[in-house]
């Protein structure tokens, strides 16, 4: 067993870990910091997939964005004074049973399934190539991501904002 | 030796865990986690594909759109929960009824 693989079962570990406390905790703000752990294993495993612009763009926006936004959504539908911000489980043994079936077909296909490799990609710096791809043969979604990110924004801001007394 | 089965079968993991979150919470800030797990385990698949399959970077570039959709899916639908707090004064997803008949 080599290095790399001792650190992909930890990483393993950790995502899988934390993403189970992040499903089973009681507490909202448990699930919340659970999830930053997941987002640091996934990371590493970008990073370990030799992927180190994205393990970078995840934990910007994910851990920098995305959860911080998560804990503000909590924070604003919740009064602060309540403390243990219990978050109701429903139906819960009938998802578990969906879970351990669902997870059990997704591993047996998984093994099953003859993956045609190719020759894959040797771990390097992928920066420069993906910007070089983004402003090439990817401009037009490129583009069209950005007028999504701006559109959604202004649609998000339109949403919340109070309406003037009619 | 850790392949490209490995990393599907944490993606899997990911993916059924998050599935769980959303069928078994009723806040609706958790569901938004559970998407999160989900959106993240695709991505751990398309950069396992990318890594293993045909050499090139294709697999990266996508997951980066579909990180681009999450930051902006997450911002709407928060927009929509406190919408939905303002109005009935929970985050609970059962009190979003009012389009029943």
């Amino acid at each position: 067993m080599s290095g790399s693989d001792i650190v992909f079962l930890l990483l393993a570990a950790i995502t899988v870990g934390s993403a189970a406390v992040c499903v089973f905790a009681r507490s909202l703000i448990y699930s919340a910091f659970a999830l930053l752990f997941t987002f640091f294993g996934v990371a590493g495993l970008y990073l370990l997939l030799g992927a180190d612009f994205l393990a970078a763009t995840q934990l910007l926006i994910y851990v920098g964005g995305i959860l911080v936004l998560l804990l503000f959504g909590v924070m604003l539908t919740h009064k602060l004074y309540d403390l243990d911000l219990r978050s109701e489980v429903h139906q819960f043994w009938a998802s578990l049973v969906v879970f351990g079936f669902l997870f059990a077909i997704l591993a047996v296909n998984i093994h099953r399934t003859p993956w045609r490799l190719g020759p894959g990609r040797p771990p390097a710096p992928t920066t420069a190539e993906i910007g070089r791809e983004f402003m090439g043969a990817w401009l037009l979604p490129f583009e069209a991501a950005s007028i999504l990110l701006l559109v959604a924004l202004i649609g998000a801001a339109m949403i919340v904002r109070r309406k003037k007394e009619a | 030796m850790i392949g490209l089965q490995h990393y599907l079968l944490v993606s899997a993991a990911l993916f059924s865990l998050g599935i769980l979150g959303v069928l078994t919470r009723r806040n609706a800030v958790n569901v938004l986690m559970g998407i999160e797990l989900i959106l993240n385990s695709a991505n751990l698949n398309l950069v396992a594909f990318s890594r293993y399959g045909a050499g090139n970077l294709n697999g990266q570039l996508f997951a980066v759109f579909v990180i681009v959709i999450a930051a902006a899916e997450v911002a709407v639908a928060l927009a929509i929960v406190l919408t939905l707090y303002r109005l009935r004064r929970t985050p609970n997803l059962d009190a979003a009824d009012l389009l029943r008949g």
